[in-house]
């Protein structure tokens, strides 16, 4: 059996006749409930429209609460009004149509025309809006009816609803709704056609409402307060108000009241049901509740954000799930997630029990609501038991095959993981339960970058999935290590981060020697058989134990290089040679590439999975770049690639524990001369330069720059000095820092900061902006009081010459603030932005689809490209970024580069 | 060196060579360093691969053979051009095997082919894969990490660009009026390598307008708008005297022009007030004498491998391709809406792929290029560029759920009851929302299981598809 399907959703207008026939009730009082508590009959709450009420039953359907879905109800209006939302295409149905005959006025010939039109653009699914203007742009044109030769007068239309004719003398004349759907009425089928209109579905005078549906109660649940008393539903208010001016308007209308009385109730009339449908017309006081909130009426339901549409039904709250703050967890794989017991004691996997595991699901019943435990079952009758101290045995006894079992999830259960904003698939992955003492989800770091987490009180989603094809396409299409090669770039997105590069950089970096013991330490929890060959011996002095006098003996023993270590998480067959982020670009230098010799140790050579030389940085294992990870992944698929990047995981950490690494304040400390030749010759110089250039502005001597002003030139020629300062400074405290300096380190192997960060904290900040340029704001002609007015200097407009470690001057200070709110603004913006861009973006997009032909097409069926991206390639599945790896292909096959 | 080619065949295949005009090409290339060749491939094949002007040199290099028993070039040539492989890797593998000739043989060379294309086949998309997706949360996702600041200096003296997320945004928005239009004009050999001839032409087409040429004086006294030309000026600009004068006759509004002695131009209406003086003063000022309107700076700028090129702020492509020297076929502008105008839907397709790409590449992120197509091709397929968004591609959706779930929501409903829209719930927010499996990926393909073990599982779970799968459910695809 399949499951049905709805194929289609037909929209259309509602005439008063099928609006009375599919009525269940016509209302006629505007009260709610009566003195006894129970709903009054004909009432806006009665019982034949739904109900909401515990214990009572439908009077339609004999349904209870939550069984009946409830039934339209109707009001009769007294007299027509004009539906607000037609409002517009009445006025230019009335324009277009003869006042006399009704007949659309146009020539035989351009009514063919346009009808043909009309139809045509149907069958192809395409909008008929466009003919629809025309039609009414040329009825519009004739000012005298070609069927019964009335001369056609202006109608003006005034908002919202009003329309009001104009004869030749300039006489306004009001169209009231009655006059209105008249004309409608008068209309022939065959010319509704000619507004795009299908007189079956929409006829133009059912835009004129005579008779207006009233939804059911469940639609408009009212709410009990605490006090015991009831709130209606804005709707229900709303409707209350019809029905009462409906009232008030048939008894003046019988008792005969003066005309000028009748048209103020109908004018009433109609800004209620105007506001019925939307209170917030543009021009109209919106109606409000006692307490001066303005109603949220239909309108305003199924609008926006929170509206039905993207707040109900494109989007839902959903159950099995849980939410709690993330903190790292090196020791568990990538693929797994580390879930509270507390969590994992309240969210379940139904199980039916079957002949296979009632052993199973018997002992875990036995265990009542201890962790792998259960929180209810359901017998075979459909009944739902809940699980309690005092029960769970005899429900254990009892449990046979057809219950069903809600067990708490365990280890190795399937689940989905997500962070917001989901901006991308990888935002949701599929890991594996691991049940764990504590209060946060716990994740391996290295999976921080598909998800843009950091540990800094992040919050992240978790989904228990509830049916088997659901584990399945988890399994198959979420689970992490299917997910390490970005669809985005083709490249893996997973890898190290932070210490597992500081880790594994200072591991493979130069000959470290380790003997057996701190070989075993370091590779701990790693799953090697085999130390294999060992590098070489060396001496070590050794306590003789044997002697017992306490002199010491020197034994040789074996060790093993910190790229042996590496080694022995590389598999076996892998070869790979590429340049690592230390690579200086001698190459584009024109210098040749020293390759093996290199003195930075950036060029890596992988043979038979021995790093043979070179330092692992950022560009070997790192998220984003990590070549390694991504030839593993090509070469030994998903499986591979996964254990390799735990063991990384684990290496690195346990390495990085043993040697501790840490950066201080002390870190940023430059030598005295250090510190004095940044002042002389990077910061004193830029100054001096500036000076000069001001100098040479003020005295007219500066030579413009083709397309700016003399200004523009001054500042854009300082901006450059100044950025020098900044650069050189740089470049000298470089020369004081080492690679042993753990900041530079970790800027270097790409671990974590830049080289610009260590400059601003050891040398200097450099020149502070707003908008790309020097700060200009603040009092007349400077931008503080602490400086002269016109002083067109650094100091005076943002450059900051400290570094942080030093301090900032409080004007600098003041200055950075400047910069630092500009970029805090700058976020803020982008963040709502760019989510508005990513919005349109996937709704133009989302309905593309590659065909089994190979074309892409849209819902429509139209082709959108032959060739998905020209080539049918998946952008994914390329090798390193491109389609083919030619150069390794024809490597293998005859063994010669084909690298020209 | 002398061509050997079997009597009879030799004159057949100079026949129909000579049928697609290559004889020419053929009897130059004899002269020069081809050594003596026999046809393997049978002539046959050789017609089958299409020939232009240009193939003229890959026919001759496949007579070409150096030595016996080696793979020749036209063995590469054909092997390759029979694969099924797209064009690009085509020219690449083509390029690489003929650098490795030497050490290649029949079997290897079919091997490698082999490989390749296997490779190439491994690599292509999967039917049903919702493509529109991933392109688009591709280009999403890193919208978040673009630079919001319009501006940006590329190098001094250089211009404004907009760059980042709002250029993005400006070219998926198909806005007609950009921030910062700006061209790039590449101009012919000759103008490009002398730096004098560029300068002229960037004059040519840089606008100048009175008012940077001269100095504008009101004489309430004698009600005359007094010009004095700065000679310094026009010299940069190559314009001359009377050239002004000219324009400025052509403004209209009856002036009078006269030449005083000291050089200045006296100008005069014949409708004397003081108001209209004004407005005179202000219609010279901003008269044209020379370039293009609406392209307010050119820069000239040397690169390494084109010579001099100009660079503009504002654009006219229309304009600019019609002036002698520059190069209309690598010109560029950076308005798409242009570009569809002039040079076609095509070239604008092109247009929209080479702006985001180097947009993005400019920010340092790095996204396929395969996913900026499709953005692109969704944009151009019906001819006309269209916006992503509410007046766009989401605009004219199929499905009425779609559009009233993305925008203006209440007015799509009302227009959808009035044109009778049948909602045939194909999409992905149709089927959210009523709640159903979306046909997209897996959810376009079922799993049904055999009879026998759905009434079981039917029985005990109530259910409706499913339960554990054990091999013998088939798929179904529909």
């Amino acid at each position: 059996m399949r499951a049905k399907r709805i194929k289609g959703i037909k929209f259309g207008l509602l005439s008063s006749k099928e609006i009375r026939k599919m009525s269940a009730s016509r209302i006629i009082t505007p009260d709610t409930y009566g003195e006894d508590g129970f709903p009054i009959e004909r009432g806006l709450v009665n019982q034949h429209i739904g109900v909401i009420d515990p214990g009572l039953r439908c009077k339609t359907c004999g349904g209870r609460m939550g069984e009946c879905p409830g039934h339209f109800g109707h009001i009769d209006l007294e007299a027509p009004v004009i539906h607000v939302g037609y409002a517009k295409l009445i006025h230019r149905i009335l324009t277009a149509t003869c006042r006399k005959c009704s007949r659309v006025v146009l020539g035989e010939e351009d009514r063919k025309r346009f009808l043909e039109e009309i139809k045509r653009q149907k069958e192809r699914q395409a909008d008929v809006g466009e003919v629809v203007k025309q039609v009414f742009r040329e009825a519009a044109k004739s000012s005298v009816c070609m069927y019964c030769s009335e001369p056609q007068n202006l109608i003006k239309y005034d908002k919202p609803t009003t329309y009001i004719e104009i004869d030749e003398g300039g006489k306004e004349r009001r169209l009231m709704p009655t006059d209105v759907r008249e004309r409608l009425e008068r209309i022939p089928d065959e010319d509704v056609f000619l507004f795009g209109m299908d007189p079956e579905n929409a006829r133009p005078e059912w835009m004129v409402l005579t008779v207006l549906p009233v939804p059911p109660v469940t639609a408009r649940p009212s709410i009990t307060l605490e006090s015991g008393q009831r709130s209606e539903d804005d709707l229900t208010h709303k409707l209350v108000d019809i029905i009462r001016i409906n009232q008030r308007f048939m008894e003046n209308r019988d008792a005969g009241a003066p005309q000028l009385i009748i048209e103020d109730l109908w004018e009433l009339l109609q800004y209620h049901v105007n506001t019925y449908f939307d209170n917030e017309i543009p021009g109209v006081p919106p109606a409000r509740h006692r307490s001066g909130r303005p109603l949220k009426t239909i309108s305003q339901r199924l609008k926006g954000k929170e509206g039905r549409f993207r707040g109900s039904l494109s989007g839902k709250r959903v159950n099995f799930s849980a939410r709690t703050v993330i903190s790292p967890d090196p020791d568990i794989e990538i693929d797994e997630v580390g879930v509270p017991e507390e969590v994992a004691k309240e969210l379940t996997i139904t199980v039916n029990v079957t002949e296979r595991n009632l052993d199973v699901m018997r002992e875990t019943l036995k265990r009542g609501k201890k962790h792998p435990g259960v929180n209810y079952v359901r017998r075979v009758d459909g009944r739902k038991i809940k699980v309690t101290e005092s029960n769970y045995e005899a429900l254990a006894e009892e449990l046979d095959i057809g219950w069903r079992v809600e067990r708490h999830i365990q280890d190795g259960d399937i689940v989905l993981f997500n962070r917001q904003p989901s901006l991308h698939r990888l935002s949701i992955m599929a890991h594996y339960v691991r049940v764990m003492p504590g209060r946060t989800f716990r994740l391996n770091p290295a999976v921080c970058p598909p998800y843009n987490a950091d540990y800094d009180g992040d919050e992240m989603n978790l989904h228990v999935l509830q049916t088997e094809e659901a584990r399945a396409e988890a399994k198959i299409l979420m689970e992490v290590q299917r997910n390490i090669i970005s669809p985005r770039f083709g490249r893996p997105i997973i890898g190290g981060i932070h210490d597992y590069i500081t880790g594994v950089f200072l591991l493979t970096r130069g000959e470290k020697r380790f003997e057996k013991e701190k070989v075993l330490d370091i590779l701990y929890k790693i799953d090697i058989e085999d130390l294999g060959e060992y590098g070489g011996t060396f001496e070590s002095p050794v306590r003789s134990e044997v002697s017992g006098m306490g002199f010491e003996e020197v034994r040789l023993s074996r060790y093993w290089t910190g790229k042996q270590i590496f080694s022995m998480i590389l598999p076996k067959q892998l070869n790979l040679q590429f340049r690592g982020k230390m690579c200086a670009r001698c190459i584009e230098r024109g210098e040749g590439c020293k390759k093996e010799n290199c003195s930075r140790e950036a060029y890596i050579v992988i043979k038979e999975g021995n790093l043979l030389c070179g330092v692992i940085d950022e560009r070997a294992i790192g998220s984003f770049k990590g070549i390694i990870i991504d030839k593993i992944f090509r070469q030994y698929r998903e499986e591979v690639a996964k254990v390799f990047i735990n063991n990384v995981s684990r290496l690195a950490i346990n390495y990085i524990k043993q040697t501790g690494f840490s950066f201080g304040i002390s870190d940023e400390d430059l030598p005295r001369e250090g510190k004095e030749l940044i002042r002389e010759e990077a910061v004193h110089e830029a100054e001096k330069k500036v000076d000069e250039l001001i100098r040479a502005y003020e005295g007219g001597e500066l030579e413009t720059l083709p397309g700016r002003t003399l200004e523009e030139t001054l500042e854009l020629l300082i901006m450059q000095e100044l950025a020098h300062a900044r650069d050189d400074s740089g470049i000298i405290a470089e020369r004081y820092l080492s690679i042993e300096n753990p900041g530079v380190l970790m800027a270097k192997s790409g671990a974590r900061g830049s080289m610009l960060n260590l400059t601003q904290m050891a040398a200097c900040v450099g020149q502070q902006s707003v908008r790309g340029e020097r700060i200009k704001r603040g009092y007349q002609g400077r931008t503080l009081p602490h400086f002269k007015p016109d002083d067109r200097s650094a100091d005076a407009h943002g450059f900051v010459r400290s570094s942080f470690k030093d301090g900032l001057s409080p004007t600098e200070y003041f200055f950075h603030a400047i910069g630092g709110r500009e970029a805090l603004v700058d976020t803020a913006v982008r963040t709502s932005q760019s989510g508005y861009f990513q919005r349109r973006l996937i709704n133009a997009l989302q309905d593309l689809e590659v065909k089994y032909d190979g074309t892409v097409r849209e819902t429509k069926g139209i082709v959108v490209q032959f060739k998905y991206g020209d080539d049918s390639v998946d952008p994914s599945k390329g090798e390193y970024g491109k389609v083919v790896d030619i150069d390794e292909v024809i490597r293998e096959a005859i063994g010669v580069e084909s690298r020209s | 060196m002398e061509l050997k080619i079997v009597a009879g065949e030799k004159e057949e295949v100079t026949e129909e060579l000579k049928k697609v005009g290559l004889e020419e090409g053929i009897a130059e290339h004899i002269k020069e360093d081809f050594l003596p060749a026999e046809l393997t491939v049978t002539f046959e094949d050789l017609l089958e691969i299409p020939l232009e002007e240009a193939y003229a040199e890959d026919i001759i290099l496949m007579l070409g053979r150096e030595e016996k028993g080696e793979v020749k070039l036209g063995d590469i040539e054909l092997k390759v051009n029979k694969s099924e492989l797209s064009d690009k890797i085509k020219d690449e593998l083509k390029k690489k095997l003929k650098v490795v000739r030497r050490k290649l043989t029949r079997e290897k060379l079919d091997d490698i082919v082999r490989k390749v294309v296997d490779k190439y086949e491994k690599a292509k998309v999967e039917p049903r894969e919702a493509v529109g997706i991933v392109a688009a949360q591709s280009i999403g996702e890193p919208g978040t990490q673009m630079t919001m600041r319009t501006f940006h200096y590329a190098g001094v003296g250089a211009l404004y660009i907009t760059l980042g997320l709002p250029r993005i945004i400006e070219i998926v928005d198909a806005r007609k009026k950009l921030s910062t239009p700006t061209m790039k004009i590449k101009l012919l050999e000759e103008y490009a390598v002398e730096r004098n001839k560029a300068e002229e032409l960037a004059m040519e087409i840089e606008e100048t307008r009175i008012r940077a040429i001269g100095k504008i004086e009101v004489s309430a006294a004698d009600m005359s708008v007094w010009l004095s030309l700065n000679e310094k000026r026009l010299e940069e600009r190559y314009i001359k005297r009377e050239e002004v004068e000219e324009k400025i006759r052509g403004i209209g509004m009856d002036v009078l022009v006269e030449v005083m002695e000291d050089r200045e131009l006296r100008i005069q209406r014949k409708k004397q007030s003081y108001h209209e003086l004004l407005r005179l003063e202000e219609k010279v000022s901003n008269t044209l004498v020379k370039g293009i309107e609406g392209i307010r700076r050119v820069l000239v700028r040397r690169e390494p491998s084109e010579g001099y090129v100009l660079y503009t702020e504002g654009s006219e492509l229309k304009k600019v391709l019609r002036i002698e020297g520059v190069d209309s076929t690598r010109t560029t502008t950076n308005n798409i809406a242009e570009i569809a105008e002039i040079l076609g839907i095509e070239a604008a397709r092109n247009a929209i792929i080479e702006e985001m790409m180097s947009t993005l590449e400019e920010q340092g992120l790095d996204v396929d290029a395969r996913h900026i197509t499709l953005i692109a091709d969704a944009m151009t397929m019906d001819g006309e560029v269209k916006q992503i968004g509410r007046h766009g591609i989401a605009g004219e959706k199929a499905s009425v759920l779609s559009r009233a779930a993305f925008e203006v929501t209440v007015d799509n409903l009302l227009e959808a009851a009035i044109y009778g829209e049948k909602d045939e719930l194909r999409g992905v927010t149709e089927n959210v929302i009523v709640g159903q499996p979306i046909k997209l990926g897996t959810g376009a393909v079922e799993l049904v299981m055999g009879s026998k073990y759905e009434n079981q599982t039917t029985k005990r779970q109530g259910a409706k598809i499913g339960g554990t799968g054990d091999g013998k459910g088939k798929k179904r695809v529909n």
